[in-house]
């Protein structure tokens, strides 16, 4: 679970860290204002199946491209990226296209969020 | 036979009816009982409310309230360039609001300048950006200074932006004792929830403080800090945290400061308080009357303040962005309206409403008319004004305010345990309970026993079909070359000096406010400023408890 940019709102993400760890996930997250960078090197580091990105401060078109581009050049383009936030349907239907698997946005429920990684994510080889 | 007592009551309404199967509880899940009667009210009426302006101020912080002077509207602004801002201003003024309130972008909130490659994505889209004072002076064109109160939403950036402000009045012909604002400027409350800062707590308090004294010193119509519960509660606290925490870092702030040997009364009548209306109307008008009775004993027993001044806790509110949703968005009008009502029963001085779009961008100017006719219609239609503290003398209102002091201050003899505020924050006690708060609240929400209308009851299949606020890409790249022409153009051995006096003011301990406004007249940038910071003082990372 991971905080691109630099806003501070991190409510969500953290629920979403306990919700997983509740459902039985091992999870690591990073903390808050994240770039790119960092994300990823934790990311190979820890040898993660999927990486989640939390963000509410309207960055996303920007850093999560940018999370999938450094994560493909680390040789871990296998690891699926999902994600969350305040996020407008048009930029996730982009976001999509460029190899974000999932958005969640406001409303969605921890439950479907468990579910959505439980059946969708693979533990990579 | 008639009842005589509560506990008769009980007994016999239990025995003939059946309550619906619910949970009768605040939204903060404190119990609520069926029932308040003359019982469940404690404290006689001089010592536990006394008269509206009289101490220990339950009712009021001044005589005559809204009859005297209607609260500030204040809605709170910021986008894109320094002029799509001013613009926004502009309207708004023409609207009737009477005070600004300037939100910040990401980069300038965390000390970075446009063209810093943390700020990609992020210039101009969450609020205005500030880089130098000449986007200060962009900011405010045409905006009288010494007639306009400003809020400022910043933080831990907070001392280069007062001086960037201070130094435009400056140059607009304004003295700096007249000019008159809010500097949000509360670092304990953003490491404990809204999360913005440069370096660790006790550096950051020691900026707060030499802002405090300044201000005291050469600005004294400007608020040096507004201590806020709002991010507290938006992070996921009950109202009990929320006013446990903020108080507490009240209390932080003036021991701080009597700790360097200032006089309270000196400073404690220029801080003021920021407080966020939620939906649960009966909690938060306690809420606001319970912290305007906790700060005033507690500035006069363990401060020993005299000036009344000192006693007074002053506050603006902003309704909960954190209850608006994404789903069926006009429902928000509503629920802004009612969690405004309870600002107006909790006797704020001044109050933002947010706008029913809210959850999905910025507001377009549509809506925040609305949000500020809401306002309008509260304080002009409803006839609500005519009384002072309306709902005082409410069994159930008195009985929750009391018990809500009663918890907030077992919050604070636990944190004065820890020895103050300062060193809960490292032990991430206050963070933690709110984590467990909000993670509580959520899974209240997906077992159905608190309700969001339209989120996990009564959904619709919809679109979202109002219309959002854009940001343009382009402003990024415009304010990226603009502050890039004016960095090259600068006296750049000027702000060497400038940065160089900085740094050793924060070395040698002297207030940095001198230096921090002659740097800014130099055209040095927030960005600079906060790099001598993050030199001196180090950077705080975050520890990341879940």
């Amino acid at each position: 679970m991971a905080k691109p940019g630099l806003d501070g709102h991190d409510r969500g993400a953290k629920i979403i860290a306990r919700a997983l760890r509740d459902g039985g996930f091992e999870v690591i997250y990073t903390g808050l204002h994240q770039t790119p960078e960092m994300i990823v090197e934790a990311a190979v580091q820890e040898d993660v199946d999927a990486v989640g990105l939390s963000i509410l401060s309207g960055a996303h078109m920007t850093l999560f491209p940018e999370v999938i581009r450094l994560l493909k050049e680390k040789g871990a383009g296998d690891v699926a990226v999902f994600g969350g936030g305040i996020i407008p349907d048009e930029d996730s239907a982009k976001l999509k296209t460029l190899g974000v698997s999932e958005v969640f946005t406001p409303g969605a429920s921890t439950e479907d969020i468990v579910k959505w990684v439980r059946e969708k994510v693979q533990p990579r080889q | 036979m008639a009842v005589t007592t509560k506990q008769e009551w009980l007994e016999r309404t239990y025995q003939r009816s059946k309550e619906r199967p619910v949970r009768f509880s605040t939204l903060s899940d404190l119990e609520v009982e069926p029932l308040y009667t003359p019982e469940d009210v404690t404290g006689d009426y001089g010592t536990a409310l006394g008269y509206p302006g009289e101490f220990p101020y339950t009712r009021g912080v001044y005589e005559s309230m809204y009859r005297g002077r209607l609260w500030t509207m204040r809605q709170f602004a910021g986008f894109g360039l320094a002029e799509d801002t001013n613009a926004r201003f502009h309207f708004l003024l023409g609207q009737g609001q009477d005070g600004l309130s300037t939100a910040f972008d990401m980069p300038t909130l965390m000390g970075y300048d446009a063209d810093h490659e943390r700020a990609m994505g992020e210039v101009g889209r969450e609020g205005v950006n500030v880089t130098s004072i000449h986007d200060m002076a962009r900011l405010f064109d045409r905006i009288p200074i010494g007639k306009v109160s400003t809020s400022m939403t910043i933080n831990c950036s907070a001392s280069a932006l007062l001086a960037m402000y201070l130094v435009q009045a400056e140059r607009t012909g304004v003295p700096w004792e007249q000019v008159s604002g809010t500097i949000q400027n509360d670092m304990l409350k953003e490491f404990i929830a809204q999360k913005e800062w440069i370096c660790p707590p006790a550096p950051s308090l020691r900026i707060v403080t030499d802002m405090v004294e300044f201000c005291a010193k050469k600005a004294p119509r400007f608020h040096p800090v507004s201590i806020s519960g709002y991010h507290i509660r938006e992070a996921g606290s009950t109202a009990v945290q929320e006013l446990a925490f903020t108080i507490a870092d009240g209390l932080c702030y003036v021991q701080d400061a009597v700790d360097r040997g200032r006089d309270v009364d000196d400073f404690a009548p220029r801080l003021s308080f920021f407080w966020d209306l939620h939906s649960d109307f009966l909690e938060e008008v306690a809420k606001l009357r319970a912290g305007r009775r906790m700060w005033a004993r507690l500035m006069r027993d363990r401060f020993g303040a005299k000036n009344p001044k000192s006693l007074m806790l002053r506050t603006h509110a902003q309704t909960a962005g954190v209850s608006l949703t994404a789903q069926q968005p006009i429902n928000n009008v509503v629920r802004v309206a009612v969690q405004a009502l309870a600002g107006v029963f909790g006797g704020v001085q001044s109050m933002h409403t947010n706008s029913m779009d809210e959850t999905l961008a910025l507001p377009t100017e549509q809506a925040v008319m609305v949000a500020l006719r809401t306002q309008q219609i509260i304080a002009e239609e409803t006839g609500l004004t005519n009384t002072i503290d309306a709902l005082g003398g409410s069994y159930a209102v008195e009985a929750l305010t009391d018990r809500m002091e009663r918890d907030a201050l077992e919050y604070i003899r636990k944190i004065d345990e820890m020895g103050g505020m300062l060193k809960a924050i490292d032990t991430g006690y206050p963070q933690r309970e709110i984590a467990e708060a909000a993670f509580l609240y959520q899974r209240q929400l997906e077992q159905g026993i608190k309700t969001v209308v339209g989120v996990n009851k009564y959904q619709v299949p919809e679109e979202i079909t109002i219309e959002v606020l854009k940001i343009d890409p382009v402003i990024e790249e415009r304010q990226i070359q603009r502050v890039r022409k004016m960095k090259r153009e600068r006296n750049s051995v000027a702000v060497r000096e400038a940065l160089r006096l900085v740094a050793e003011a924060c070395r040698s301990g002297e207030n940095l406010m001198e230096p921090i406004c002659e740097a800014v007249r130099r055209d040095v940038t927030v960005g600079e400023i906060s790099d001598v910071y993050r030199a001196e003082f180090g950077v705080y990372k975050d520890p990341g408890w879940i």
